[in-house]
């Protein structure tokens, strides 16, 4: 078997795995699918799934230019251009999605994307072993329960009524503070979820990093007389440097993915002035009121911008010196 | 570095450093603690919570072990909600789904992991324009709709049933199998399916228990594609159930103060805390494996990128 091939005029470029090279002549297309029918019957249901139930619905975009009606099916229904880019554009919803979307993202960015550095930075402090894993044991947890389960939790410990903190607030006498049922709480409830439960399992990725660090190079520090701090600038961020770049692009990238599972199950009728984010907003849309052109096409805006976002990001990392992740 | 440590406690300039480093040691090592604690300190609230009388739960605001033990939330939990019902029904997804993915992810990986596989670039180009852009909430409702899978398992199962990221971790890992092995079986006649089968898949059990763990917990942790796709209340999943018996309308409620259920009994405080604990425990009881393989799985998406 080969390890690796390169096509050149009619022959093909053969490395074994021992290293030997040879030339042998290109049986074509046809031939070479015959004899490696088996990879190609194995790779048909995946080629299947991502047709069937990826690019399918990508061209179900269409009806983002149409009018589109149940009746007439999505080829039937009139087309109508740029309309209902142009209703969202001009819906005064738009600009209040665009607050709540960008104010929860620029929060995440700058409260819960460092979490997870520092915490990474100082668990890699600790020299007991035993210590660092049972805190480590302690941090992942919340990573793996759904949202449903943090949503329960935090109407347990936040609700007017009977909710943990509104009771100690209360034996304190101090009156009871709206968290769920209030706008102006609502971002902060929110980036607050994240860092309790990703903070911890986001050191994962960090840790490994400072894993590969070569602990020589804290030796000769100390023996150059360099303090804890002096070694955590100049060589333990040095170490994590192009992870936090990466992860730094990725956030930047879903800037308009705020998570609209949590923000769905923390949105009611009294908070949603600062809850109504673009997912939960094409999903009452589309799905609730069956407006399917128009949230369609607030979905594709979504979209693109997204992807946009994750390119340009990585173009400047690419440019900045480091490697980017497509 | 304790070995470093040590060294400075005895060396020439050793005594200051040292105390230094000891206080912020002392500062780091509480700090980190805390951490912990505060961590799980939701989950150990309910979990007292849902041992305790109401009666307690309304006099003491926080405790950690209960005055007066009681398994009435639970009894009430199980014998008047669907938690139960919803349990299984994850269950049965969950283990379905799961199958559905490993093999769809492990069957198109494989040839893709072959450099010399013709079409390889083409077929990656298109996953990753996958990674990149999607038809979006409303496409893929209306699409899965018209295949006939609207309230079925199929739309939760199918919606997802391959993860770019990690159909190329398994590439990744495929790829970097020794090739002799594979070589050996061609030569003795086995196809390739034959050796995907018996050599490739054996070799490779730490990625797949890895990625079938990522695809367990996705499908056990899903609410929103639940909610979106089933319609039949038999068929909710156990985050739906947890959902309706702790949040529906909870919002409304909590400014009516008003916590009256169908049946007009008042589902206590307890209750809810119950529930919560039975949906939480799955995860619990599984998080040590899960905890262990996510961890490397992690590593093998970082290292390769």
């Amino acid at each position: 078997m080969a390890d690796s091939v390169e096509k050149r005029k009619g022959y093909r470029k053969i490395v074994t795995s021992e290293g030997k090279v040879f030339y042998t002549k290109d049986p074509g297309f046809l031939a070479y699918m015959m004899r490696h029918k088996g990879l190609y019957l194995m790779l048909l249901p995946g080629l299947i799934y991502f047709i069937m139930f990826r690019y399918v619905p990508m061209g179900g975009l269409v009806i983002a230019f149409k009018n589109y009606s149940p009746f007439q099916g999505i080829w039937g229904s009139p087309w109508v251009g740029l309309d209902n880019f142009k209703q969202f554009f001009s819906n005064q919803d738009f600009l209040i999605l665009l607050r709540n979307t960008l104010g929860i993202s620029l929060l995440q960015l700058v409260f819960y994307f460092p979490a997870p550095i520092i915490l990474a930075l100082l668990l890699n402090e600790i020299r007991h072993s035993w210590y660092k894993r049972t805190v480590q044991t302690f941090i992942y947890i919340p990573h793996f329960v759904s949202w449903v389960i943090v949503a329960s939790l935090s109407y347990q410990l936040f609700n007017t009524n009977d909710g943990l903190i509104n009771m100690l607030i209360q034996a304190i006498g101090g009156s009871s503070v709206p968290i769920l049922t209030s706008g102006k709480y609502f971002w902060g409830l929110i980036v607050g979820q994240d860092i309790w439960k990703e903070t911890g399992y986001g050191t994962i990725i960090y840790l490994a990093a400072l894993a590969g660090v070569d602990q020589e190079m804290y030796e000769a520090a100390r023996v150059d007389g360099a303090g804890r701090w002096q070694m955590m600038w100049n060589i333990t961020l040095p170490a994590i440097k192009g992870t936090v770049i990466i992860m730094l692009i990725l956030r930047v990238g879903s800037i308009l993915n705020t998570g609209y599972e949590q923000i769905f199950l923390m949105r009611n009728d009294l908070n949603v002035a600062f809850a109504e984010v673009f997912d939960t907003f094409i999903y009452t849309r589309g799905i609730q009121n069956a407006q399917y052109s128009f949230s369609t096409a607030a979905g594709m805006f979504k979209s693109i911008v997204g992807m946009i976002m994750v390119l340009g990001a990585n173009w400047t990392a690419k440019k900045a010196g480091e490697s980017g992740i497509y | 570095m304790a070995a470093n440590t040590k060294a400075l406690k005895t060396g020439s300039h050793g005594i200051k450093m040292s105390l230094g480093y000891r206080i912020t040691d002392v500062i780091i090592y509480t700090l980190m603690g805390l951490v912990g604690i505060f961590t799980l300190l939701p989950f150990l609230y309910i979990a007292a919570g849902s041992f305790a009388t109401d009666r307690e739960l309304t006099e003491r605001a926080f405790f950690i072990i209960p005055r007066v033990w009681s398994l009435n939330a639970y009894k009430y939990a199980i014998n008047n909600g669907n938690i139960l019902l919803g349990l299984k029904n994850s269950v049965i997804l969950t283990f379905f789904g799961t199958i559905v993915n490993m093999f769809l992810s492990t069957t198109f990986a494989y040839p893709l992991s072959k450099k010399h596989f013709r079409g390889r670039n083409f077929v990656l180009n298109m996953v990753i324009v996958t990674m990149l852009f999607s038809g979006g909430m409303i496409p893929t409702f209306m699409v899965l709709r018209a295949y006939g899978l609207y309230d079925s398992y199929a739309a939760l199962i199918l919606i997802g049933a391959i993860s770019p990221f990690n159909m190329i971790i398994i590439k990744n890992f495929f790829q970097e199998l020794p090739l002799e092995l594979e070589e050996a079986a061609y030569i003795d006649g086995a196809s390739e399916i034959k050796t995907f089968i018996t050599i490739v898949l054996p070799l490779s059990k730490p990625v797949l228990a890895s990625i079938s763990l990522f695809y367990a917990v996705g499908y056990w942790n899903d609410y929103f594609n639940a909610m979106i796709y089933l319609s039949s209340a038999d068929k909710y999943t156990v985050q739906i159930m947890l959902r309706n018996i702790v949040l529906k309308a909870s919002a409304i409620t909590d400014v009516m103060m008003d916590y009256y259920d169908s049946n007009g009994a008042p589902p206590d405080k307890a209750v809810k805390m119950a529930t919560t604990v039975i949906a939480t425990v799955p995860i619990l009881v599984v998080y040590p494996f899960v905890q262990k393989f996510f961890t490397k799985g992690v590593m093998v998406g970082a290292v390769k990128g």
